[in-house]
């Protein structure tokens, strides 16, 4: 079966969801989705058993052969573990928000069609082979994200929220593109597979490192890694379901998916892992320090799930390490990392569908006003609880087993020798250490300050009470799993984790059963990492206490001086700057262009004839000085001064027929009948032309015009001329090829069967030239006709019935 | 001869440049007038004044000017007459609307 299709089943089932939706009003339209994730989920599950034996399956559908891009679904442990995630999570949210969204009031119909366009999108980043397929289901997630942050369109939170996430988020896409194209040109390929073949060729490349820094700007946009996590936090405004589904669990993942991807292209570059490890470990370190802060429960989940990406993708950059060193301990970085990529997954999604539900039911989100909520939702705090003693990194859940492996690689990291890792691998550890404790005080905060305490009577919009069944379901299975991981993890090891890990370092193990890590909840009284977890329990219980003493140190930082502030800055420049350049130059003035024209001509020609030594004039190749042509000559000269320098009307243009008639004696003197005939006509008609109209015309007022603008008017005038006749100078001096005069003179005879050479040129030869010059004429005619006759001013235009 | 042609042309084009830079509508019309006036006589320029004879073949074959750019010539003779007029009349309505042939005053509305 091609089951690449299978990728776009969601898209198909979107286009049936409108009609579903307007005809099927008793039912909520949520259970006709429900079966697209599951039966997705069902169908991915058989795939386990074969990858991990280390196998993959490959399905292809071609879409632009000729140029290398197709449909590819690729799946392997990596991408089948992504596939699980996004299906099995898919189908608790869609049950949720059944609870959660209600059908009468919201409108459903695009909810759903916004959400399985996500799952298609999504289904296809991480099951793509092709580079620029891939990049068009990763703008596909962008663009069906935007459409969900901005479901509640009416909200200016909203809009704000879904436009922010798509500039960032677009922004590193197209970084991303360019990354994809430079290894399409590295590669000569746009498959994966092929790239991670060719591989070690690539190192040493002129394009390496910028491809490798381009791919990782979107990864860590769309992984919201320090410094573009801004984004996540204000995309909180989306219903609850879409938060715990995309900015948790799937999309948020899409960067780390790209990083763990592309480990084994790039892993061999020291730039990648100082970046990976280093970015990931500040974004650790910056969401959990200013978790804290925030008051609204979304936006507290927002900063943890930026640092625990943070968390993920360091250890992603630590596990590249073993593309250097063989030393055994790093192995348990990459191992660490997709461990904790599921586990995140679960435990964020109970907490944000947990959240959901105290909003739902209290009214409010603001910790400020919740409070001792244990006992009117008892079933909600056990799961917050779980999932917030994961957060933390307290056993007996799963959150503990994988922060462990976490403070285990970090520490290990400090004994890695290259990359001068020897001297700055002592920050790892203490960075990693405290933002431990800071994960811890969060988690805290967050299930104790809305769970635990006092209530606070009358400050809640609604009488809370525990949530609906249905709704409990789906953060009940995560919460169970939550806790069943940290039971069984090496059977999560077997079936999902080895396989992944297998596919992200393939120069370490050639199949997953080579594996030879065990997870384990006990690693003796001698293991580093127990100790540090006991301190970071030590130190986030005592700061934890004394929170509300030293939480008001955050409000010292400025607000101009964060990174909003700077993101607002960047766009209210490109809007309001912008425009204001625009307008600085784009006057409305005609003469103003003009220049600019003008002066751009003569100086781009000026230079390239002087920088290119184009520059010649041959004088032998010139006829002589005739005599009438010099009094013709001055004539001209003194009749076009005339034309300048005349202040009536009048002289001005009784002057333009004198230079229009000395134009003619030229003709006459140049051995040019026809020209000199035609010339003498037309300047007739044209001076009786401008007679008549002489009438009406304004007089010739300069609407003063001051010396400064003269002189500049001038001095561009006087570089056009100069231009001009240097250029026609040197073309003169340099003709390449003879005329092909002799063809016609020889020819006009037998030929054409006349004698004029300049008629028959105009009339035989060249023809059509002649045609459409009759033609413009006739429209110059008609439009000065039409200027004449139609007269549909506003006055007359005003009431048409008269 | 083409050196002073050349250079009369590149006076009559500073001049018509200048006039085109003007305020002044009705000088921007005679600096198009002087530009065309100008490109003519280039156009017949750059063909070469050799002396020889008008191109009309009579009887013996003989030494003729170049006959091609004069066609080119005449064509565009006609072309910039037409245009001349109709902005000629384009000027004539457009003072007459507006009451202006200032033209930093026609700049029409400020969008937005």
């Amino acid at each position: 079966m091609e089951f690449v299709l299978l990728i776009f089943l969601p898209i198909v089932a979107a286009l049936f969801i409108p009609l579903l939706f307007k005809r099927m009003k008793r039912i909520h339209t949520g259970w006709f989705v429900l079966a697209v994730p599951l039966v997705l989920f069902l169908y991915y599950a058989t795939f386990i058993p074969s990858t991990m034996d280390g196998g993959h399956a490959i399905s292809e559908l071609q879409w632009i052969p000729s140029m290398g891009i197709s449909f590819v679904s690729y799946i392997d442990g990596l991408s089948l573990l992504f596939s699980l995630l996004i299906t099995g999570i898919g189908s608790l949210v869609v049950l949720y928000s059944i609870f959660y969204l209600d059908k009468n009031k919201e409108k459903l119909g695009n909810f759903y069609v916004y959400l399985l366009l996500f799952m298609s999108a999504m289904l296809g980043v991480v099951q793509s082979d092709n580079v620029i397929s891939l990049y068009l289901f990763w703008e596909l997630t962008s663009i069906s994200s935007f459409l969900l942050i901005g479901y509640w369109f009416t909200r200016d939170r909203s809009r704000f929220g879904a436009l922010k996430s798509m500039m960032i988020t677009v922004f590193g896409g197209l970084m991303m593109l360019g990354g994809f194209v430079l290894l399409g040109i590295m590669g000569d390929t746009y498959s994966i597979r092929e790239l991670i073949a060719s591989a070690p060729d690539f190192v040493g490349h002129d394009y390496f490192t910028l491809a490798l820094v381009l791919l990782l700007l979107g990864a860590f946009t769309k992984s919201a890694q320090f410094p573009f996590y801004i984004w996540l936090p204000d995309a909180m405004e989306a219903p609850t379901p879409v938060s715990a589904y995309l900015h948790s669990a799937t999309m948020v993942k899409a960067g780390l998916y790209l990083v763990a991807r592309f480990t084994p292209i790039f892993a061999f570059s020291e730039v990648w892992v100082w970046l990976v490890t280093g970015i990931g470990l500040l974004t650790l370190f910056w969401g959990s320090l200013f978790a804290v802060k925030q008051t609204d429960l979304k936006a507290i989940l927002a900063f943890s799930t930026v640092s625990q990406l943070g968390l993920i993708m360091s250890l992603l950059g630590a596990g590249a390490i073993t593309f250097h060193s063989n030393d055994a301990i790093f192995k348990f970085a990459m191992f660490g990392a997709i461990f904790h990529l599921i586990n995140h997954a679960t435990f964020k999604g109970s907490l944000f569908m947990i959240a959901g539900i105290v909003d739902h039911e209290t009214g409010t989100r603001d910790i400020r006003k919740l409070g001792g909520l244990m006992s009117i939702m008892p079933v909600s705090f056990t799961i917050v609880f779980i999932g917030s003693m994961s957060m933390a990194g307290l056993p007996p859940f799963n959150g503990f087993l994988s922060k462990e492996m976490f403070l285990q690689s970090m520490v290990a990291i400090r004994q890695f020798e290259l990359f001068q890792f020897d001297t700055w691998g002592i920050l790892f550890p203490v960075i990693a250490w405290i933002a431990s404790v800071f994960t811890f005080v969060y988690s805290f905060y967050f299930v104790f300050r809305t769970f635990a305490g006092k209530r606070k009577e009358g400050q809640l919009p609604q009488e809370p009470h525990e949530a609906p069944v249905g709704m409990l379901i789906s953060p009940v299975i995560l919460g169970v799993l939550v806790v069943g991981i940290f039971f069984i993890p090496n059977f999560v090891a077997k079936w999902l984790i080895k396989p992944a890990v297998a596919a992200i370092q393939p120069n370490l193990y050639s199949q997953p059963g080579d594996i030879d890590i065990h997870v384990a909840a006990w690693h003796g009284f001698k293991s580093v990492e127990l100790w540090l977890t006991v301190g970071v329990i030590v130190v986030g219980a005592l700061l934890f206490i004394s929170l509300s003493k030293w939480q008001k140190v955050y409000g010292l930082q400025p607000a101009k001086l964060s990174l909003n502030a700077l993101y607002d800055g960047m766009m209210s420049f490109s809007e309001k700057g912008m425009n204001r350049i625009s307008r600085f130059y784009m006057t409305g003035l005609i003469r103003t262009y003009m220049i600019y024209i003008f002066a751009f001509i003569s100086v781009a020609v000026l230079v390239i004839l002087f920088t290119q030594d184009a520059f010649v004039v041959d004088m032998d190749s010139f006829a002589h000085i005739g005599v009438y042509s010099v009094i013709n000559a001055v004539i001209l000269l003194l009749a076009v001064c005339f034309v300048l320098l005349s202040k009536t009307r009048l002289a001005a243009i009784i002057a333009l027929g004198a230079v229009g008639y000395s134009v003619a004696l030229f003709f006459v003197i140049f051995k040019a009948p026809d020209l000199a005939l035609t010339q003498l006509v037309i300047e007739t008609v044209s001076v009786a032309l401008f007679l008549l109209a002489f009438k009406h015309l304004p007089a010739l007022k300069d609407h003063g015009e001051t010396v400064k603008t003269k002189m500049t008017n001038g001095i561009v005038a006087i570089g056009v001329g100069i231009t001009v006749t240097l250029v026609a100078l040197s073309a003169h001096s340099q003709k390449l090829i003879p005329s092909i005069a002799q063809f016609y003179k020889d020819t006009v005879k037998t030929e054409a069967g006349g004698g004029n050479i300049v008629n028959v040129i105009l009339v035989d030869y060249r023809g059509f030239d002649t045609l459409f010059e009759i033609a413009v004429l006739s429209i110059a005619g008609i439009g000065v006709l039409g200027m004449i006759k139609l007269r549909l001013g506003r006055k007359e235009n005003s009431d048409e019935n008269k | 001869m083409e050196t002073l042609i050349t250079l009369l042309v590149g006076v009559l084009v500073t001049i018509a440049v200048y006039l085109l830079l003007s305020k002044n509508m009705i000088r921007v019309i005679l600096g198009t007038a002087i530009l065309s006036h100008a490109i003519h006589l280039l156009i017949l320029t750059m063909g070469g004044l050799k002396k020889g004879g008008v191109p009309l073949i009579e009887g013996e074959a003989g030494s003729y000017t170049d006959a091609l750019p004069q066609a080119l010539i005449l064509t565009a003779i006609v072309i910039s007459f037409a245009v001349t007029a109709f902005l000629l009349v384009l000027a004539y309505r457009t003072y007459k609307e507006t009451g202006s042939d200032n033209l930093d005053a026609l700049r029409g509305v400020n969008d937005e």
